[in-house]
């Protein structure tokens, strides 16, 4: 996009005088201009200093807690911070947190390219409002909402899915059911997917709107089918739009907390099967612990909050790299 | 016209989300006292309350186990002497920590102030210290939730074995040993626990300790240990996953041991098995030993007792406040206040509410004490 605006004329600017290129040198001269200067200097400063001070209150308060910790916080599987030495390691969490995001981004983003690329190119144009409309109200509902639809209505109807993923893909050992409650990661993934599709189609949508129209008509005049118009033109100019679309998804289902809590049956160990209940996430721990969580036992629970967070940055680091590296197909270029 | 018609939508839309969102509170909120039985038992009471010069607000926070009692004496209290009193129940951990950076008149805690929070509040209760005030007695029940099965009595190893996950079936020989006469079905036992840290997981679990420690082997305290198992958070939480599953065993407090949740008898070596009430709790509270030096009043629990009608698996919670230097604008409210949880009366509301009064002469040295708070 940005390349747009190197090609376009600048707007000619009429030749300063000398007396106000002195000005423009010292900077800002005039009370209003200093004054506003500073405000706005002064702001960017400030949270500067505030991020500074909260990840380094975040910092001590974690480096003190796995000081204390008789586990290897990496790799235990347990957390119990009222034994004296407290006993907590991650390692669940970052598994089911990982799992629960994996299983939600599979089924949540071929979903939501399909219902964008039905909006912008399928859809008769009568029906895009409504249908859009009612996506953008699934991204207003509070999660929490989700969480109580999710226990009542999901989980009682999820033993028909899981019997048939148990018939015929149990013995994947990935798919074994043994009759548990299905209060697993699967259905914490479906319920993750339901809940980051509106942000992933609303973001998708909009990309491919944006496709260049020209490229479109050209196929199309060269006797393309649609569907080969959307392969060839309309996904390749999208690709780095869905990514950053999902990657917003993906952030919304790495941190999900209250949704999980109420879904989730936790326990601290690692099932083989994703239909067993069991298992954890970072956020979820963090929020049923936290009540009655003692000093030791707050301190730890920030530092699994710390590492969420180092693992939040690792995934929008990459994904701002897949997305530079996708530059090419631009809009701009077309 | 158009505008009109467009605010009538949005008024529509508007009264379609503010109902919505009450039917979803009406859902939500877990109410598990019988408000109408008690308010009526005891607003006669009312009148018995003694207020003092007691005014202002009293903030509290704590124990979620207790908060339905609180909020019984609460209504009764504020009645009388128009103090408002704001409990929060945000967990006994929450409580002290709150009570110790001097944010609360009182907590209510399920366990014991340990020595180091005891030296921390020491900076609050300028001259004395924090106290515990056994208040509220409570039985944990077993719930289960087996079709067919209406009664059902266990005893500690088999307890331990099944929350261990070493006993899987219903129709286990063990447990059909203490159960002649009813047909258990042959179905996979589905065990319960709390997901978050709870004094009625500690509690649970050191009766187990106490009483099967070779089917236990763990450390206790208020975060599960053993592995295998279902979780979910609160009592609330569990009894309604033993009521939505076939096959279910949870614990949880007395007061949400019922619609579809059949309580378990227990077999303690008494004479005959144990069920889980009030007064049989009460009973076993009465074996308990105080253990707090000065006027602090820690219990001990003897949950291997065998007296006949005493049922062991019990939950004291503490009131804590400063025996000395409580503050002095709210120390005439808590003082009213707590001497009313400690009376008769107030402790006749614990009953009406799935709770089990703290034994007489316990509940004696709680009402000392707190007349020598200062």
């Amino acid at each position: 996009m940005d390349t747009t605006q190197i090609t376009d004329a600048p707007p000619p600017t009429p030749q300063p005088t000398e007396a106000e290129q002195k000005r423009a040198a010292r900077g800002a001269t005039r009370p209003g201009d200093r004054i506003f200067l500073g405000l706005s200097r002064g702001s960017g400063i400030l949270l500067l200093v505030i991020m500074a001070a909260i990840a380094g209150f975040l910092t001590y308060r974690a480096s003190i807690a796995i000081s204390k910790d008789d586990a290897n916080f990496f790799t235990a599987f347990e957390w119990n911070t009222q034994l004296i030495p407290p006993k907590f390691g991650i390692a669940v969490l970052v598994f089911g947190t990982v799992v629960s995001s994996i299983i939600a981004m599979a089924i949540a983003v071929p979903v939501a390219v399909a219902i964008a690329l039905f909006l912008t190119h399928y859809a008769p144009r009568r029906l895009r409002g409504p249908i859009s409309y009612v996506i953008d109200l699934l991204a207003a509902v509070p999660s929490i909402v989700y969480g109580l639809w999710g226990a009542l209505i999901l989980v009682p109807h999820m033993n028909g899915l899981y019997g048939w993923l148990d018939d015929y893909l149990g013995w994947t050992g990935i798919f074994k059911w043994q009759g548990g409650a299905p209060r697993s990661m699967l259905t914490v993934g479906i319920l993750l997917a339901i809940m980051i599709l509106p942000i992933i189609t609303n973001v998708s949508r909009e990309v491919f709107r944006q496709a260049p129209q020209m490229i479109e008509e050209a196929a199309l005049a060269l006797g393309a089918t649609r569907w080969e118009v959307i392969r060839m033109a309309v996904i390749p100019f999208g690709r780095s739009g869905v990514i950053s679309a999902s990657m917003l998804g993906l952030g919304r289902a790495l941190g999900e907390t209250m949704a999980v809590a109420t879904v989730l049956s936790p326990t601290f160990d690692i099932q083989a099967s994703l239909l067993d209940p069991g298992g954890g996430t970072f956020a979820q721990n963090i929020a049923s612990k936290f009540g009655e969580a003692s000093e030791t036992g707050r301190d730890a629970l920030i530092a699994s909050g710390l590492v969420l967070f180092v693992i939040t940055l690792l995934v929008n680091g990459a994904a701002r790299m897949i997305i530079a590296r996708r530059k090419e197909y631009s809009g701009a270029n077309a | 016209m158009k505008l009109q018609r467009k605010n009538r939508r949005a008024l529509a839309f508007g009264a379609l989300a503010v109902s919505g969102a009450l039917a979803l509170t009406a859902c939500g909120s877990d109410d598990t006292s019988d408000g109408g039985g008690s308010s009526a038992s005891s607003t006669a009471n009312a009148s018995t309350i003694k207020c003092d010069d007691a005014k202002g607000q009293l903030l509290a926070d704590g124990s979620s186990a207790q908060k339905n009692a609180i909020d019984a004496w609460v209504k009764q209290f504020t009645q009388a002497c128009g103090v408002q009193i704001n409990y929060k129940g945000g967990g006994s951990g929450a409580g002290v920590t709150a009570f110790n950076n001097g944010q609360v008149a009182f907590a209510g805690s399920d366990s014991a102030l340990k020595p180091e929070e005891v030296t921390a509040s020491k900076k609050v209760c300028s001259g004395g210290q924090g106290i515990d005030l056994p208040m509220v007695g409570g039985p944990i029940a077993l719930g289960i939730n087996i079709s067919g099965v209406d009664k059902l009595t266990l005893d500690a190893p088999t307890i331990a074995k099944i929350f261990n996950a070493k006993i899987t079936s219903w129709n286990d020989p063990a447990i059909a040993k203490l159960n002649p006469g009813v047909k258990l079905p042959s179905l996979k036992i589905q065990a319960f626990h709390r997901s978050d840290d709870s004094g009625t997981t500690d509690n649970f679990t050191k009766y187990l300790i106490a009483t099967a420690k070779s089917d236990w082997p763990y450390d206790g305290g208020k975060t599960w240990q053993a592995k295998g198992g279902q979780s979910a958070a609160q009592s609330s939480g569990v009894a309604q996953q033993v009521k939505q599953t076939n096959g279910a065993i949870g614990y949880f407090e007395l007061s949400y041991a019922k619609d579809g949740i059949t309580p378990v008898s227990i077999d303690t070596g008494a004479s005959a098995p144990v069920e889980p009430t009030t007064e049989n709790a009460s009973k076993a509270i009465a074996d308990a030993k105080v253990v707090g030096t000065g006027s602090d009043l820690a219990l001990q629990l003897n949950y291997a007792t065998k007296a006949d009608g005493a049922y062991p698996m019990v939950l004291v919670t503490y009131e804590i406040v400063c025996d000395k230097g409580n503050k002095s604008d709210t120390l005439a409210a808590t003082k009213a206040f707590l001497r009313y949880t400690a009376s008769e009366d107030g402790q006749k509301v614990l009953a009406d509410n799935d709770y089990a009064p703290i034994p007489d002469d316990i509940i004696a040295k709680v009402r000392t004490t707190i007349e020598g708070l200062s």
